[in-house]
């Protein structure tokens, strides 16, 4: 009976889409919004497939400068995590600023970056790793400080060094804080990546949807919308699969 | 032949003194308990003794060599069995070795007979999560006794467990002890634990806290059936808990 209820939770999301994109449907059918304004599903659909070449040489171009943002900003986020963890007055003197940074909005870094940069890929990537090493920073400093003091107590009566201790107690410790701060710098390295191209460049999603945008495609528009969210959930999820396959014990639990 | 021994260790923390002049021994074979009110600085002198900390005064001897200050020396095991959850019970085991330098296949081959020892046969490659609390206890103990063959600190190691499976766990560690020739240093608040498992046991009360008392259980009279029960049992109990 308990097994019935948990698959019915689990399909109600995909019901309520399959709703929405009916009654989305309907609205369109019935011109209650002017299909220039608001394209059916079925035509977001012929758009998608007509342009797919397109799209997809952009979406390389986008998840290319998405790999090599993120790449750089998890290293350098996880990178800074250690140094604030080994050394706390340096934790008290940037930790501020770090938050500090991040209430200043991509969308006016990208312009001065595209200036100071050109219109290559450089600034795009510049964009993604600052979006994304902060979550990446402060989950892992989390999980680091996180670590029970016994632990840490019972390591140093074996005589384990400060390497031996991040090694085996505090890296493998904080992992599950860096898998969740993982999962949301994916999707920031996406929509970094889709603005800065907004804001100048020459291929890319963004690039993409500001021409598709100035040619009134409303229905393309749509198209690109879904392809840069459908990315971002399978990242996601590919973050997710490689947390449960790097992270056994997790889904080993009795 | 005394293999533990602490002289004259005195310790204070930002001007208020916690232990003075601790001098207590634990001989080969020997289980030792520590008795005393929470705290009291039990768990400070075993700081000590595994070298976590420094003393203000005195030292710390193992087999008459000074390890005073030292770690890497001595282990102990807490009340939490601190079983790292993301390594398999093998790889938790051979962690001492590891931090001590031993290569990983050479740790292993040293603790793999240990496992049928310590009743852990077949657990070698699960993980924490998978055993119940008894079991991940005596994990533990394995763990502690691969870093030091000779004593093992406990710091209440079998508060955490349910009356039953204590005194099981109880039953088992003596055997071992036996067995594998081990001495212990024990801290407990738990009076009936203190008598039924030690053969000595030392009061520490007081501010700063000293050894008020050292009293010596009846090796004989343990082996009795129901010692627990007994008149005798009583006694000691009552002189503790004056005592304390």
């Amino acid at each position: 009976m308990k097994k019935q209820t948990n698959i019915n939770i689990n399909v109600l999301p995909f019901l309520l889409i399959i709703v929405l994109l009916f009654v989305w449907q309907g609205i369109s059918y019935f011109q209650m919004v002017p299909t220039y304004l608001l394209p059916s599903p079925i035509s977001v659909v012929q758009a998608f497939i007509a342009d797919f070449g397109t799209l997809m040489a952009n979406a390389g171009v986008t998840l290319l400068e998405a790999f090599w943002g993120l790449l750089i900003g998890v290293i350098s986020g996880v990178l800074i995590a250690i140094v604030m963890d080994l050394f706390t007055p340096l934790y008290k003197a940037v930790y501020p600023l770090l938050v500090i940074s991040q209430t200043v909005p991509a969308v006016a870094i990208a312009p001065l970056l595209i200036l100071w940069f050109g219109y290559g890929m450089l600034p795009k990537i510049v964009l993604i790793t600052i979006t994304t090493f902060f979550p990446v920073a402060v989950e892992m400093l989390s999980g680091f400080r996180s670590t029970d003091p016994d632990l840490i107590h019972l390591m140093n009566t074996m005589g384990a060094t400060k390497w031996k201790l991040y090694y085996y107690v505090k890296f493998p410790n904080s992992l599950n804080h860096f898998f969740a701060s993982l999962k949301i710098s994916v999707s920031y390295a996406i929509v970094s990546a889709v603005i800065s191209e907004w804001v100048g460049g020459f291929s890319g999603l963004g690039v993409y949807m500001t021409r598709v945008m100035k040619s009134y495609a409303y229905d393309k528009m749509f198209a690109v919308i879904f392809l840069i969210s459908g990315l971002s959930l399978l990242l996601i999820w590919l973050v997710t699969f490689i947390q449960h396959k790097i992270m056994p014990w997790e889904t080993n639990k009795k | 032949m005394i293999l533990l021994q602490t002289q004259h260790i005195s310790k204070t923390y930002t001007q208020q003194p916690i232990l003075s002049d601790i001098n207590i021994h634990l001989n080969q074979g020997e289980l030792v308990s520590i008795l005393g009110v929470s705290g009291i600085g039990k768990t400070t002198l075993f700081n000590i003794i595994a070298g976590l900390i420094a003393p203000q005064t005195g030292q710390v001897l193992l087999k008459g060599q000074s390890i005073t200050n030292q770690t890497g020396k001595i282990s102990y095991m807490l009340q939490k069995d601190l079983l790292l959850p993301y390594r398999t019970i093998m790889g938790n085991v051979i962690l001492p070795a590891l931090m001590q330098g031993v290569a990983k296949h050479e740790a292993e081959e040293k603790a793999a007979p240990l496992f049928k020892v310590f009743g852990l046969e077949k657990t070698e490659r699960l993980y924490p999560n998978a055993l119940s609390g008894g079991m991940r206890q005596r994990a533990a103990l394995l763990r502690t006794y691969m870093f030091s063959k000779e004593v093992a600190l406990l710091d209440e190691p079998f508060s955490a467990l349910d009356e039953i499976t204590k005194h099981q766990v109880h039953d088992w560690y003596l055997n071992l002890m036996k067995r594998i020739n081990l001495s212990t240093l024990l801290i407990t608040h738990d009076v009936d634990e203190a008598i039924l498992l030690s053969d000595r046991i030392y009061i520490l009360n007081g501010h700063p806290a000293t050894i008020s008392k050292e009293i010596q259980i009846d090796a004989q009279l343990k082996q009795q059936a129901d010692f627990e029960l007994s008149p005798t049992f009583l006694k000691y109990k009552r002189q503790i808990l004056d005592l304390l």
